[in-house]
């Protein structure tokens, strides 16, 4: 199997993207949105047209609301990202951008800073605990394989995958966020949490094959280990690709046709599929015959 | 062999069944819905706050003064005296949700309320506000002191608030508002009941100012100031200010509903536009019909016969799917949509391992009824390892998540265990009955998969 064979080159690869993701992280940094850190977002439409950027600037920091943010969106309409607002400033700031006969205000929200802070804790207690479980039920999983390989390592690997299935997304996003103004928001949260299980289901299937080869040529002296997970990779790639297709198809679907509000979490679970499939066959097999050599020497 | 027929026959009429449901249930779908029997229209799709066009508040609710062991009761009595004041408004078909603080994800008590339809927040917010204040006052001393302020055009006003002083009776005792008429002048008025100690209070307020007004304070301002004839020891009092019968019916309204057993403070709001909300269930809906032919088209093309199989029992799966989120109901939102669409893709996921399984079979030899039967018990520990993880997921997503998150682990959770249903017991029984078409090499042919012949 050439992928074993060349383990090196595709762990490299991925080593690679990873790194790429990282230094990604830190130039552009994670923008956060109002769900998690506070504020209002508020979206307006002109009817006919709307005022100058400029001008609406300077009128909006006349009110002394902080630091406020004016962005255009679509053909007429601009959305503003500001502190969060009570309804008398909430009002007041739609007299500012124009009566209401050339207006229609399409969506507003407006987030306390203790909502913020509950919303981050409970998303690291849920991060924190979907990661626990996913190793605890790896682990359970590969139990009964142990030789030559020990079971936690194969739930090591699968953590190790499942964390570059994670970076890349996050790498991404980062640089759309950088160039588009996405910004971390609950769904991005909950985008990457299903990586994690839609990743994992992955791998396993592949690891899933190699445990059963391994069982079924235990008594076999001469197939060696990469041998066997060789094989086992050329029986159970192409199931894995169409495994992650047809999950890939569907939110290509979302991507292109569904909901604005979901556009960037089909998005980023897309990548998270593409790099969860690539990485059980290119990573996660590749890893397992390496750490299989690294402890015969 | 004509068992399994019969079977294969049975399930494709119950997945055709409420596949009907659906389609029947549904007003853009069916188009003599309103000539339908009643049951029919009692299962619509219910729209989250996020695509119906309306607010959706968040309130924190200040549970400290209530003793400990008791904080959710009165969660669950503040959200009735809310629903009641929403109803009064006659909002559609509005949503309050009590949200726990637990031990893990703390962050207190809240209460969640999506109102459709309702696009103006500062009016939302007051609908839910607003607690009617009643006060009863008597007469104040006659040589209690007078507040007299002169305003800036040198106009005196004398504050009517000091004539008349506080007692104990407030909207606290009351027990019951009605709206009633005036026998002679048929003008609308409201009848109060008070309960047990508001009737010892009112009864002591009357008896001690008999030939003196006693003035009805409603939001702090005199609404009638009827005078005492003689003591009344009922607990009946009547208000008739000049009301229209529609404020009167609204006072009452107000009344009955009562005061907020724990102060609330606004947390976050959210607006959505009118056209939004639509917009995303269009999208929502194409997304969905898309997805399922690019995955329709994938398995046919694939996996040949057993992939047009797969097909069928997505469908179903679909089916089934929709009627529960229908039935039970679920409240969907854009992020659910998503969950749904994704457990689509995810649900063909097992009748991908159990087909490549199956093609292995066949091609060491096996005949096609023994590579069927042995591809599914061969594929079932792949597809349970992979979907447990699925559901561990959606489980602490669900476990954690505000409503936003736990629409998607719902949808998606909902779909990962129903798809286990779907995906291996109904393809198998078609997939068995399927068997009868034999070994010749068409079969084989039909049941092979990929580019291969």
């Amino acid at each position: 199997m050439f992928i074993v064979k060349h383990k090196k080159i595709f762990i490299g690869i991925s080593i690679a993207l990873v790194l790429f993701s990282i230094v990604s992280l830190f130039v552009f940094g994670l923008k956060v949105g109002i769900d998690f850190k506070g504020g209002a977002l508020t979206e307006v439409v002109y009817k006919t047209e709307r005022p100058k950027q400029v001008a609406l600037n300077q009128s909006l920091d006349a009110l002394n609301f902080g630091s406020m943010l004016l962005q255009p969106t679509g053909d007429f309409g601009y959305i503003v990202k500001s502190r969060d607002l009570n309804d008398a400033e909430h009002a007041q700031l739609l007299r500012t951008l124009g009566d209401s006969d050339i207006l229609t205000e399409t969506s507003f929200s407006s987030i306390g800073p203790p909502i913020g802070r509950e919303l981050t804790r409970k998303a690291i207690m849920a991060l924190i605990l979907i990661s626990l479980a996913i190793i605890a039920f790896i682990a359970f999983a590969f139990r009964k394989v142990s030789q030559p390989v020990k079971s936690w390592k194969y739930g090591l690997i699968a953590i190790v995958t499942l964390l570059h299935d994670v970076m890349i997304p996050i790498g991404l996003f980062v640089a759309l966020s950088h160039y588009y103004g996405a910004e971390v928001d609950t769904l991005f949260v909950v985008a990457i949490l299903t990586i994690l299980g839609l990743s994992v289901s992955d791998t396993i299937v592949i690891f899933d094959r190699i445990r059963e080869n391994l069982r079924n040529e235990a008594h076999i002296e001469k197939a060696s280990f990469s041998d066997i997970v060789g094989k086992s990779l050329g029986q159970s790639f192409v199931r894995s690709i169409c495994t992650s297709l047809t999950v890939i198809l569907v939110l290509l679907a979302l991507f292109f046709f569904g909901p604005i509000t979901t556009k960037y979490f089909a998005l980023i679970l897309t990548t998270g599929m593409f790099f969860g499939t690539y990485s059980s066959i290119f990573l996660a097999s590749p890893l397992l015959v390496w750490v299989e050599e690294w402890q015969k020497k | 062999m004509i068992k399994k027929l019969i079977l294969a026959f049975f399930i494709l009429l119950l997945g055709a069944s409420v596949a009907l449901f659906v389609y029947k249930t549904e007003p853009k779908l069916n188009k003599n819905f309103e000539t339908q029997r009643a049951f029919f229209k009692k299962f619509p799709f219910r729209l989250g706050c996020d695509l119906s066009n309306g607010s959706f508040l968040t309130y924190k609710a200040d549970v400290s003064a209530v003793p400990t062991g008791q904080a959710t009761e009165s969660m669950d009595a503040l959200r009735d005296v809310i629903e009641r004041r929403i109803n009064i408004f006659g909002v559609s078909e509005p949503v309050v949700q009590v949200e726990n603080g637990g031990l893990i994800s703390g962050g207190g008590e809240k209460l969640i309320i999506c109102l459709p339809g309702v696009t103006d927040v500062k009016k939302a917010t007051e609908m839910i506000g607003q607690t009617p204040v009643l006060e009863f006052k008597t007469e104040a001393p006659k040589d209690a002191p007078q507040s007299v302020t002169v305003d800036e055009n040198g106009v005196a006003n004398l504050s009517i608030g000091s004539l008349y002083s506080p007692t104990e009776l407030t909207g606290r005792y009351l027990q019951k508002a009605t709206l009633t008429f005036n026998d002679t002048t048929r003008e609308p008025q409201v009848s109060l009941q008070f309960d047990d100690t508001g009737t010892k209070l009112f009864a002591k307020i009357t008896k001690e100012n008999i030939g003196k007004t006693v003035a009805i304070y409603l939001d702090g301002s005199p609404v009638s100031v009827p005078v005492v004839r003689e003591e009344i020891p009922n607990g009946q009092a009547v208000i008739s200010g000049s009301f229209t019968p529609a404020e009167a019916k609204l006072l009452v309204g107000r009344l009955n509903s009562g005061a907020l057993p724990v102060p609330i403070s606004l947390l976050s709001t959210q607006t959505i536009g009118a056209t939004l909300g639509e917009k995303a269930i269009n999208a929502g809906v194409k997304a969905t019909i898309i997805g399922f032919l690019l995955i329709a088209l994938f398995l046919i093309l694939w996996y040949r016969l057993p992939g047009l199989i797969a097909v069928l029992s997505l469908s179903i799966f679909v089916s089934i799917i929709l009627s529960l989120f229908k039935l039970l109901p679920v409240t969907l939102t854009a992020a659910g949509i998503a969950g749904f669409i994704i457990s689509m893709g995810v649900a063909v996921d097992a009748n991908v391992l159990i087909f490549e399984r199956v093609k292995e079979e066949l091609r060491s030899g096996r005949t096609i009824a023994d590579a069927v039967k042995l591809g599914f018990s061969r594929a079932w520990l792949s597809i349970r390892d992979s979907n447990i993880s699925n559901l561990i997921t959606a489980l602490i997503l669900f476990w954690f998540g505000t409503s936003l998150i736990k629409g998607f682990a719902l949808t998606l959770g909902m779909g990962v265990i129903v798809s286990m249903f779907s995906a291996i017991i109904i393809t198998r029984i078609f997939l068995s009955a399927l068997i009868l078409i034999g070994e010749g090499k068409v079969a084989r042919f039909l049941f092979s998969s990929g580019i291969s012949k």
